[in-house]
């Protein structure tokens, strides 16, 4: 049973996200205040009871929605905020057909936009996350959005997820930002969503120009290195949800996006040397 | 190798391939299946040689000599093996001789 509802735009995607429990929903709508209301959702999110009982004694949500994974564990009550997100990013990922994605972070400067990808752990959502606040704008850190027309990278600005060390080092550095409730203990550890700054969403409907592909790994001497475009497209295939999908779209945006965007790997070891990193190639490349 | 009995292939047709060369390796995306290959070189020379003739790997390196600067009776144990590779990737299609 679903009784509360909210709904929220974010870059494109519309979401309509229901709920057994009001606390989730009024987190959301709390988190997502600012954001713009859609009146007609793209995907359909609930967190539902695992059963009638489990809705009042151990509450325990089990994910609904257009796109699910069967086997998705369910999580208590507290973890609620995280399921919704998890929930919202599975939509995009399964289902979107409209843009080429890509599993990476994004900031933007003088509508030209920095991409960075990597696996878990690589720090991409960190830095993008930190870059949001030192003069860029933050355009997402789960989802690249590339037009099949016009190649041009779309903002998908969700909360920004902090998992463990990155929630102490950005409550220090984001001193104005708003936080959610600090999520001990989830599958991810622990989570804090940090809300975008203001200019991520007042500009949620603006596009930028690719202009330059990271591959950052956290942990290591600084350094950069050239990568061949042949890696390039074997890391993004890797990298987009729905490359396969979209067939010769996919093929004829991502061909472009090599093409057209300078890519390099970058070692760093810490925020600092990483935004020094991400300045120097920026002023070379982009 | 080169006999009665070797066996002929005919190229995919090139309005249903997208070929675009990378830095070492070329991507090719085949309409009909939706899949894209990643090859590297002589793939992209052989398919380009081949047009929409029926050509044995005797052909095709004959073909080849005349555009590189290799022997065509070295190459075609080479061409062959790609030939059979391309076939069962779909790029090609083995005919009879």
């Amino acid at each position: 049973m679903s009784v509360h509802e909210f709904r929220v735009k974010v870059g494109p995607v519309a979401f309509r996200i229901c709920s057994a429990w009001k606390r989730p929903i009024d987190q959301l709508a709390d988190l997502y205040r600012d954001y713009p209301t859609p009146e007609i959702p793209d995907y359909s999110v609930r967190l539902e009871a695992r059963s009638p009982f489990r809705r009042f004694i151990r509450p325990s949500i089990t994910l609904g929605g257009d796109y699910m994974l069967p086997d998705a564990a369910p999580l208590p009550l507290a973890q609620g905020l995280l399921a919704a997100e998890m929930a919202m990013n599975l939509q995009v990922a399964l289902g979107w057909r409209r843009h080429l994605l890509l599993h990476a972070s994004a900031v933007e400067k003088d509508g030209k936009a920095l991409i960075m990808t990597g696996a878990s752990g690589s720090g991409k959502s960190t830095l993008a996350a930190m870059l949001g606040h030192k003069g860029w704008r933050f355009m997402g850190d789960e989802f690249v959005l590339i037009d099949l027309v016009n190649g041009e990278a779309a903002p998908f600005p969700r909360m920004i997820s902090l998992k463990n060390e990155a929630i102490g080092a950005m409550q220090a550095s984001a001193l104005d930002g708003r936080f959610g409730p600090l999520m001990i203990g989830t599958p991810k550890g622990d989570i804090r969503h940090l809300v975008p700054a203001r200019d991520a969403i007042a500009q949620i409907a603006v596009s930028a120009t690719p202009a330059l592909l990271l591959f950052p790994s956290f942990g290591y001497e600084p350094a950069v290195r050239e990568i061949g475009a042949s890696e390039v497209f074997m890391r993004l295939t890797q990298a987009s949800t729905n490359y396969v999908a979209l067939g010769e779209a996919g093929f004829t945006t991502l061909t472009r996006f090599i093409k057209t965007v300078p890519a390099r790997a970058i070692d760093y070891r810490d925020g600092i040397e990483a935004a020094a990193l991400v300045n120097q190639l920026w002023d070379e490349l982009a | 190798m080169a006999g009665p009995q070797s066996p002929k292939y005919i190229a995919e047709r090139a309005d249903q391939l997208l070929v675009e060369p990378l830095d070492a390796m070329t991507l090719i995306y085949q309409r009909r299946s939706g899949i894209t290959h990643i090859v590297a070189e002589p793939v992209p020379e052989i398919l380009a040689v081949m047009g929409g003739d029926a050509l044995s790997a005797a052909e095709v390196a004959a073909w080849l000599a005349a555009q590189f600067d290799l022997d065509a009776t070295d190459a075609e144990a080479v061409v062959a093996t790609r030939l059979e590779e391309l076939a069962a990737l779909g790029l090609l299609e083995r005919v009879r001789a």
